[in-house]
């Protein structure tokens, strides 16, 4: 594995962060591994808690991840149609651990949607696990943990974190 | 609530077929407050469910119709109901959401309560007059009413409503139904949902017993169904009927190509879980015969208790309360119920079956909220565009789970609490 710098890591999230502000999803995808899971826990949750055997409100494998992007890009995904404003805020970026062929990297996300005349704030810390080879960084796992209690006012998690 | 004679709240003629409700129910601040009178005040309330206390000396805080309720597990084990005040100044006796205590201390003046509510120490003893402790009135101050039926925990604010088990009616049997589903009972997984939604309470309500939504507002969901099981070859909702159960409480029930984890088998599931899904199916039959296994195990329920619990026996079982919070604004808690015998394989699968379809980071719910808010938005025009309308199937004998009984049931029952019938009239059906 090349050596990756804080600065890789960042470049990498702020690119992932512009594709998804662009609604670009289906470049998104592309970001993960074929085995990646993308979750949201509840906030009442352990942040190490199982998909397994808690409730989550996301736990997507790479197959269902797909379908969700699938489904965010038709007119008859009525809660994101037309298509909400986000912006995103990503930083504290650390890398938190290295492994053989990846490292595992927090980071601090602060996500504002609008829609119909609503502006609603998502955030908490964004876990990661990056898979690195010699060409480029993919996403293997995404945790994002829910800094607030539950999802009031904003009720819904209809864009990706 | 005063009639106002020329603005009724539902207009209903069954010889014409005519079931209209008025949009101002859901946007009026009158009424809103008329509301937590004389259906909240009035209505047995979902609390919770007695598997979240299993120990001794477990608890958790909650809200229910505006009332902060310390929910516990005493030391004998029974299931307590308390006001989360302090007696002697009315502070918050207990600040965190959840855990396990010997005993509450409110950390204003000290006081400390036992998990059954009652005082036991509070500084400065000396200062108090003899038998102090022992007054009913230095204790921590239960609920006027507390009843369970069969693990599912309701609160009431009225001392005199009729037992739960009366309340509940026809519900009655549909909770039975779903509580059969094992011998080893249910239990509350962990994780809860805790979300909002910009619109009026009744609002979901209705749109948690609405079988006529779901193809149109819920097509992206059936798309990807399509992608995960082998088409809808099981047809949504073949053969479903709605059923108005008595005290403004209803369900739909019907069939859906959708796997169940008790118990109906889908190829995505693969040949271990079907195994699985035959050997839960198998024991049913056992214990209820095939016609009830049947139904039990095939059937699905969105099953509504009035006013605001939702019991969904679906791709998961769920279990869903809501408060309003302004005529526009609610909150929710969802929750996912499992058996408590289940296996691994079962239990993931059934959290995966939730997520797909259920709460605000599902493939639907999100578009249910978005539909709800944009029916709040639409009734600003509710001073010229005044009615909405609920007849559909109301010329049936027999409703399916599409037409709009459910929603009539409970409008009913909110229309005659809100709006009770004048004494005069009264008089008439006597005589």
């Amino acid at each position: 594995m090349r050596a990756i710098e804080r600065s890789d890591v960042e470049d990498f999230l702020f690119h992932e962060a512009d594709l998804l502000d662009q609604w670009r999803l289906p470049e998104w995808l592309a970001l993960f591994t074929d085995d990646a899971t993308y979750e949201v826990p509840c906030t009442d949750l352990p942040p190490d808690a199982s998909a397994d055997n808690n409730l989550f409100y996301i736990a997507d494998d790479r197959f269902r991840l797909g379908e969700r992007v699938k489904r965010l890009m038709k007119r008859t995904a009525h809660a994101e149609f037309p298509h909400s404003k986000t912006s995103r805020i990503v930083g504290n970026v650390r890398i938190r651990g290295r492994g053989e062929d990846s490292v595992d990297v927090s980071a601090v996300f602060q996500t504002f949607r609008t829609k119909d005349g609503t502006t609603d704030l998502y955030f908490g810390t964004s876990n990661y696990r990056l898979k690195v080879d010699e060409s480029r960084i993919r996403i293997s796992e995404k945790r994002c943990l829910l800094g607030g209690e539950g999802l009031r006012p904003h009720g819904r998690i209809s864009i990706v974190l | 609530m005063q009639t106002d004679s020329r603005q009724p709240a539902i207009l209903v003629d069954p010889a014409q077929q005519i079931f209209k409700v008025a949009r101002r129910n859901f946007t009026d601040p009158e009424i809103f407050k008329a509301e937590k009178e004389l259906v909240f005040e009035r209505s047995w309330l979902y609390l919770g469910h007695a598997s979240e206390l299993p120990k001794p000396g477990d608890f958790v805080s909650r809200t229910v119709a505006g009332r902060s309720i310390l929910f516990t597990r005493d030391s004998k084990g029974t299931l307590r109901a308390l006001l989360n005040t302090c007696p002697h100044r009315g502070a918050q006796v207990c600040r965190e959401r959840k855990g396990n205590a010997k005993s509450f201390q409110c950390f204003y003046h000290g006081w400390v309560f036992g998990a059954d509510g009652k005082l036991r120490s509070q500084p400065g003893e000396d200062a108090y007059a003899e038998g102090f402790k022992n007054r009913e009135s230095s204790n921590m101050q239960a609920v006027p009413r507390f009843e369970t039926y069969r693990d599912f925990c309701f609160v009431s604010f009225d001392r005199n409503i009729v037992p739960l088990v009366d309340y509940l009616a026809g519900a009655k049997e549909y909770l039975d139904l779903i509580c059969d589903q094992t011998d080893a009972g249910l239990s509350i997984i962990a994780g809860t949902q805790e979300y909002s939604i910009r619109a009026n309470w009744k609002l979901l309500t209705e749109n948690s017993i609405d079988g006529y939504h779901a193809t149109t507002t819920h097509a992206s969901y059936f798309d990807y169904l399509m992608n995960t099981t082998d088409g809808l070859a099981g047809g949504m909702g073949g053969g479903g009927y709605g059923y108005d159960l008595g005290n403004g409480h209803a369900v739909l029930e019907y069939g859906a190509p959708w796997g169940r984890p008790v118990a109906q088998w889908i190829p995505a599931w693969g040949d271990s879980g079907k195994q699985e899904i035959s050997r839960l199916y198998d024991n049913l039959v056992q214990r209820f015969g095939k016609e009830r296994a049947d139904r039990i195990s095939r059937k699905n329920r969105n099953l509504f208790i009035f006013p605001n619990l939702v019991v969904n026996d679906i791709m998961a079982l769920t279990v869903r309360t809501y408060f309003p919070m302004a005529a526009d604004y609610m909150v929710i808690s969802a929750w996912a119920l499992g058996p408590n015998d289940e296996t691994s394989w079962a239990r993931k699968y059934r959290l995966n079956n939730f997520l797909e379809f259920l709460g605000p980071g599902g493939f639907a719910t999100p578009d249910d909220a978005e539909a709800l808010e944009h029916c709040q938005r639409g009734f600003n025009n509710a001073k010229e565009a005044q009615w909405n309308d609920i007849s559909k199937g109301m010329g049936k004998e027999r409703p399916a789970h599409n037409d709009e009984l459910q929603m009539r049931a409970f409008w009913t029952q909110w229309n005659a609490m809100m709006f009770p019938a004048p004494i005069s009239s009264i008089k008439n059906v006597a005589a």
